[in-house]
């Protein structure tokens, strides 16, 4: 009787890990294996390289700049995506005409495709005639070319990602602040508590495990969004904004140097994995939960 | 609210239609540029003449009927798969006991942090091996079994009462049927809320269809675009801007006409 139970389940599980095994559990497995292994290349075989690759890797300027680049972009993406968004859902969190429209407007970027409105904020960014040229002009400003300088290419690249990434958080902060019931603030009011206190004392509290949740997303992205990159820089100029997954991508598909990009992948997972669990089980002790 | 003063009114009103503003801009550009003629990208005179042939050019110039059909095909196989595949899975792992269950679901909670998305070379080598490359199924294939379908369809289906189980089995239901005569009906909202999710996401995807697709049989709308809009391809901004929003405008108007499942949907695919 058990036993068939055991069998449906196993049964029902089989496809679903068929896919998941043989795409997600499989490949993080072989990158590890063919990160210890040189790139075969026509006649010449793969030979095992032991730390070979993340010796290279050591070695390896654009490496470091792609680190470098990948620790500044997440350092400004992730707190600056959080608070605008936390921001935006107490904003569009009370009823006043054209709260919808504000709602509307913060949401918009998410069912935009980054690949495309990296092309309307290259427009943006662009020297002489884009828009924020046009406005330094009228103030008085010479002109700028954000994108195409190595010490603002980054900055210009993270900006697009948190105007992406703000208004897709900012429904889950809303989610949440929605759940506050109306009698505590009702019981603050009365106790004379002012709206930075109450904020301070009971929504922040509340609001934490979505905190913990947003957080999470926000770091992830930071490592995985990079289509825009593709549009604007091609992680140049001079690789000043090349992040670690577009540099992934040109060494196993630009210069089909696979080996050295599962070093890299490895690395890129071990980051995530780190970040990930770290987060979690730092958070957990302050996350107030029901 | 508590304590506020008309200052702290027009101080937050004030700033968050100016947030809003900024946030919206960049829709509102691609929009003033797709309908007028090239002359006006970068100058805003409210007397501009109105045109459509920005979208006639691009339309003429890449084949995005054939962009926008591939698309289609892709988001609708990923999401047919997704939820027969995620549904089946959720339901083993909120109602049935059976050995093996912690391991198997923290198998699939890696997958939140460890996605196929960067998982680049290797599933390449796979697709290769399986003889895939460039064809519309490996764009989808690696996101079929989604770790957080599963986890959100499980969170659902555990708050169903056992009592309508047994109800069920009593009219002699089978595992399957109970499956699919009580639990899917009462999920639906939250595979409506995965749905959204998923079509939006895959839409707007690009890294791994770029690296799989090398024709125009198999690329997707994104890809496309970006072949079509690189700048140093002489293309006009107004021809590129009626582009992107061509490939933009079935999520957007999906969006304003449906604001208020959409919000509600990304909400409740968010509540762990």
């Amino acid at each position: 009787m058990n036993r068939r139970t055991w069998i449906h389940a196993w049964l029902m599980l089989l496809p679903a890990f068929v896919f998941l095994i043989a795409f997600t559990h499989l490949p993080a497995v072989t990158t590890l294996i063919d990160s210890f292994w040189t790139t075969g290349k026509g006649r010449r075989a793969a030979v095992f390289t032991g730390l070979g690759n993340y010796r290279k890797m050591l070695e390896d300027p654009i490496f470091i700049k792609a680190m470098v680049n990948s620790a500044v972009y997440a350092a400004i993406t992730i707190p600056a995506s959080i608070l605008l968004s936390l921001a935006m859902a107490l904003l569009v969190h009370r009823s006043f005409r054209g709260v919808s429209l504000m709602r509307m407007a913060f949401f918009t970027p998410t069912v935009l495709p980054l690949i495309a409105v990296a092309n309307i904020w290259l427009f943006f960014y662009a020297p002489g005639f884009g828009l924020i040229d046009q406005i330094r002009l009228v103030v008085g400003l010479p002109s700028a070319n954000y994108v195409g300088q190595p010490d603002t290419a980054l900055y210009a690249v993270a900006a697009v990602t948190i105007w992406k990434e703000a208004g897709f958080f900012m429904i889950f902060f809303l989610a949440a602040l929605q759940t506050i019931p109306q009698s505590l603030r009702e019981a603050a009011a009365i106790e004379g508590c002012g709206r930075w206190t109450f904020f301070r004392l009971v929504t922040l509290p509340l609001i934490m495990p979505t905190t913990l949740f947003v957080s999470v997303n926000a770091v992830i992205n930071a490592f995985r969004l990079v289509d825009h990159v593709f549009v604007m820089t091609k992680g140049g100029p001079d690789s000043a904004t090349m992040l670690l997954l577009y540099y992934i991508f040109e060494t196993g598909f630009r210069f089909w140097d696979t080996a050295y990009a599962a070093a890299l992948t490895v690395v890129l997972i071990a980051i995530l994995s780190v970040v990930g669990i770290g987060q979690f089980f730092l958070a957990d002790r302050r996350v107030h939960y029901k | 609210m508590i304590g506020e003063t008309l200052f702290d009114r027009v101080l937050i009103r004030g700033g968050g239609a100016l947030l809003a503003f900024v946030w919206i801009l960049p829709l509102l550009y691609a929009i003033w540029a797709a309908f007028h003629p090239a002359a006006f990208e970068a100058r805003f005179d409210l007397t501009a003449p109105l045109t459509l042939d920005n979208f006639a050019s691009a339309w003429s110039q890449a084949p995005f009927a054939r962009y926008f059909l591939n698309t289609i095909l892709l988001v609708t196989m990923i999401l047919v798969a997704q939820l027969v595949l995620c549904t089946l899975a959720a339901f083993a792992f909120a109602r049935l006991e059976f050995p093996g269950k912690t391991i198997l679901f923290t198998l699939i909670l890696m997958q939140l942090l460890v996605m196929p998305d960067i998982l680049l070379v290797e599933n390449y080598k796979t697709m290769r091996a399986l003889g895939l490359v460039d064809t519309i199924i490996a764009i989808g294939l690696p996101y079929f079994a989604s770790g957080f379908a599963i986890f959100l369809l499980r969170q659902t289906f555990m708050t169903i009462p056992r009592e309508l189980d047994d109800a069920a089995r009593v009219e002699g239901c089978s595992l399957l049927g109970l499956l699919w005569r009580v639990y899917v009906p009462l999920g639906k909202p939250a595979m409506l809320a995965f749905g959204l999710v998923s079509v939006s996401h895959h839409w707007n995807n690009f890294l791994w269809p770029l690296i799989i697709t090398n024709s125009v049989e198999t690329r997707p709308l994104t890809v496309g675009l970006s072949i079509f809009a690189t700048t140093d391809s002489g293309t006009a901004w107004a021809v590129i801007n009626a582009a992107t929003l061509m490939t933009s405008a079935p999520l957007l108007l999906g969006f304003l006409l449906f604001q208020r499942q959409f919000v509600q949907s990304f909400m409740r695919a968010g509540i762990k």
